[in-house]
């Protein structure tokens, strides 16, 4: 049966004028769930929300159920941290949920609240996101005035009271990433933290902490009013519920969409977004963010599921060096991804090795510069594939590449390592012959509109944490 | 003169303080307050957060070079954050970000002799579908092909400062 493509769960508000006032969000439905879950036992909810196959939509696909599952019993006091500091390249799915339903991302902070026995709950929002942060000031205001906040309420197990604060970053691609944000929520620079311990067990001032992403925490409300078993039998395989999808580049109907959650990137690109302009070949996509490796256009009739896009043979695996895959795990070869639902289309025009430097340059720009392998080896790779890219590589340059690149991935104290490292590998898996060439100083040929033209002109940063 | 917060900023930092556990996790809301009141982070500036916080000048000196958008220097009324990252590059935003340098006579990074402008070329700025995309305060400039750059900087003059109030 092929699902439908109207449901829509998170973005039903997209377009409705005023959504982000809270009398307009309240006609339509805003805050309704509250009651029904102030009716239920918190470990009801928690029970539910495992049942719904809900997944974390903030890139690693978590299953949320599970992970509110860590919290300790009989923990004093938990924190609810709501990632808002979407800045994973290709990504713009937050901000404009944020944008158009506040008061929804209100109402899932508040049922999880509940659930999780969390007394004061933080929104970290991207620094850069002014227009925003005034946006969810105003609705949080509106919902302190109407008793939704920092008012005391009776339910099923004993009075509760919420508080909830918008905390605004200030810069910082890598306080994204949740112990990072958990510190500079502290007020210290954004290092990531050595895990274990988790932050379900000690994150934020040293208490137990949940951090979930906008949209997940948005999914909730819809899963205490439907049923966890609705929302799960909404998506595929084990991946509950809709798919946004961020799809950007060449593109002749870019946009935010939220469909199927089976849905193929075949589909997405050609019935929902119109294809390419001028009818051009798709020649890569990024299926998740910077982050993840890329497709080739052969590799467009996968479903656009979690596992699919790490298990489904069609994808060819990531290569160390040709003929080598690189492995996960033992017998489990690295694809792809979903991550954070930021597809990036590039037509048979791209230059493909700008692009990858053009991705290089954001990882070295952004390591927080604690741990060797990733501030010198981001670096290492911006540099080279760089002078690749401007038609000055050398001789060995791209197993150069491959080899950094191995050497940073699995080594580092956070994911920003690997973050750099994948797509560096998976660029060139399958675009090797480009990389080959321009160490032979061959120009692109660029079709007729300089897609990729140029390349950062500012030298190359070093890293914000200066080490 | 040492540096002092004015009364409304002191009432917005005793409301900061209250939210949270500790006066260290108070330290980036009252940065970009220091920041709104005096329009860059000078070395007095981050004296006086410390001193407001009880905190430890080296800490709050830590902080705010960690942060790309605490500026140490003085910069331009309008900060504009131009996005080159991949989506607004394969659509053409390194043309926009020169457009933008020729217009404004300096490279990003820069601030233009008469104080207006602050040309940034920025990370990812979450509206990758709206591609090329620069923003301005609170103002999103979507789809920004050079075609529209001066027609976006003369709206960027009538928008109120980036950081706040500008005492200085
Ligand atoms: C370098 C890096 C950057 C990240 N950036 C974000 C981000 O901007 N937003 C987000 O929600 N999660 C981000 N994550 C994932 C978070 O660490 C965390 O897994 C997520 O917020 C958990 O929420 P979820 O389970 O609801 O997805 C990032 C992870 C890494 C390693
Ligand atoms: S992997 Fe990179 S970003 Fe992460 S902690 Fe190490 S240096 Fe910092
Ligand atoms: S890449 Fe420019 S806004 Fe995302």
């Amino acid at each position: 049966m092929p699902a439908d493509r109207n449901v829509k769960i998170v973005t039903r508000n997209f377009g409705i004028p005023n959504s982000n006032r809270i009398d307009v969000a309240l006609q339509r439905g805003a805050y309704a769930r509250v009651q029904t879950a102030f009716h239920m036992a918190p470990a009801a909810i928690v029970e539910e929300v495992k049942k719904s196959n809900l997944r974390g939509r903030g890139g690693a696909g978590f299953p949320t159920g599970i992970k509110w599952g860590f919290v300790p019993k009989g923990a004093q006091t938990v924190y609810l941290v709501c990632n808002a500091d979407e800045s994973e390249p290709g990504t713009c799915k937050d901000r404009e949920l944020m944008y158009w339903d506040p008061h929804l991302l209100i109402e899932g902070m508040i049922i999880s609240s509940y659930a999780l026995g969390c007394r004061h709950a933080y929104i970290y929002i991207r620094g850069e996101m002014m227009r925003e942060a005034a946006v969810l000031q105003e609705a949080l205001r509106e919902a302190y005035q109407r008793g939704y906040l920092g008012r005391e309420v009776q339910t099923l197990s004993g009075p509760f009271r919420l508080d909830i604060t918008l905390h605004r970053g200030a810069g910082a691609y890598i306080c994204g990433e949740e112990t990072s944000l958990l510190n500079s929520l502290e007020g210290k620079r954004g290092w990531p933290r050595m895990k274990p311990p988790f932050p379900a067990v000690r994150g934020l001032f040293g208490q137990p902490t949940i951090v979930n992403n906008v949209e997940t925490l948005m999914n909730i409300p819809a899963i205490i009013e439907k049923g966890g078993q609705w929302f799960a039998e909404l998506g595929m395989g084990r991946s509950g519920g809709t798919r946004i999808l961020c799809m950007s580049g060449h593109l002749v109907r870019p946009g935010v969409y939220e469909l199927p959650m089976g849905i193929t990137l075949r589909e997405v690109i050609y019935d929902v977004c119109g294809g390419v302009p001028g009818g051009k070949r798709v020649k890569a996509v990024i299926p998740g963010g910077t982050s993840m490796p890329p497709l080739d256009g052969d590799e467009l009739d996968v479903p656009m599921e979690f596992d699919a896009l790490m298990n489904d043979p069609r994808i060819k695996p990531v290569e160390v060096r040709p003929g080598e895959v690189f492995e996960l795990a033992p017998g489990k070869p690295l694809r792809t991804m979903a991550g954070s639902g930021g597809v990036v289309v590039m037509d048979e025009d791209t230059d493909i090795v700008a692009v990858c430097a053009r991705i290089m340059r954001f990882y070295a720009h952004e390591s927080c510069g604690q741990c060797t392998p990733c501030r010198e080896g981001t670096g290492w790779l911006a540099r080279v594939c760089t002078r690749l890219a401007e038609g000055k590589g050398r001789p060995g340059d791209t197993d150069l590449c491959a080899s950094i690149a191995h050497g940073i991935a699995g080594n580092t104290i956070c994911p920003l390592g690997d973050a750099a490292a994948w797509p560096m590998l998976g660029f060139i898996t399958k675009y090797r012959a480009e990389f080959l060439a321009r160490e032979r100083g061959a120009p692109h040929r660029a079709g007729p509109v300089a897609n990729t033209a140029g390349l950062p002109n500012a030298p190359l940063l070093l890293s914000p944490g200066g080490a | 003169m040492p540096l002092s917060f004015s009364p409304e900023a002191q009432r917005k930092i005793a409301e900061t303080r209250r939210q949270y556990p500790n006066a260290q996790a108070a330290c980036l809301p009252v940065l970009h307050i220091a920041q709104d009141e005096f329009g860059y982070l000078s070395d007095e500036a981050l004296e006086l957060v410390a001193q407001t916080l009880n905190l430890p000048t080296a800490h709050v000196f830590g902080v705010a070079t960690f942060y790309t958008m605490y500026h140490r220097k003085p910069v331009g009324r309008h900060v504009l954050m131009m996005c080159t990252n991949v989506s607004c590059m394969l659509r053409g935003a390194y043309d926009t970000l020169r457009c933008l340098e020729e217009r404004l006579g300096i490279r990003a990074g820069q601030t233009t002799p008469d104080g207006e402008f602050t040309l940034v070329e920025e990370e990812c700025l979450a509206a990758c579908a709206d591609a090329p995309a620069m923003v301005c305060g609170q103002r999103y400039f979507l789809h920004l092909t050079p075609d529209r750059v001066d027609e976006a900087l003369q709206e960027c003059r009538s928008l109120p400062p980036t950081h706040g109030r500008r005492r200085s």
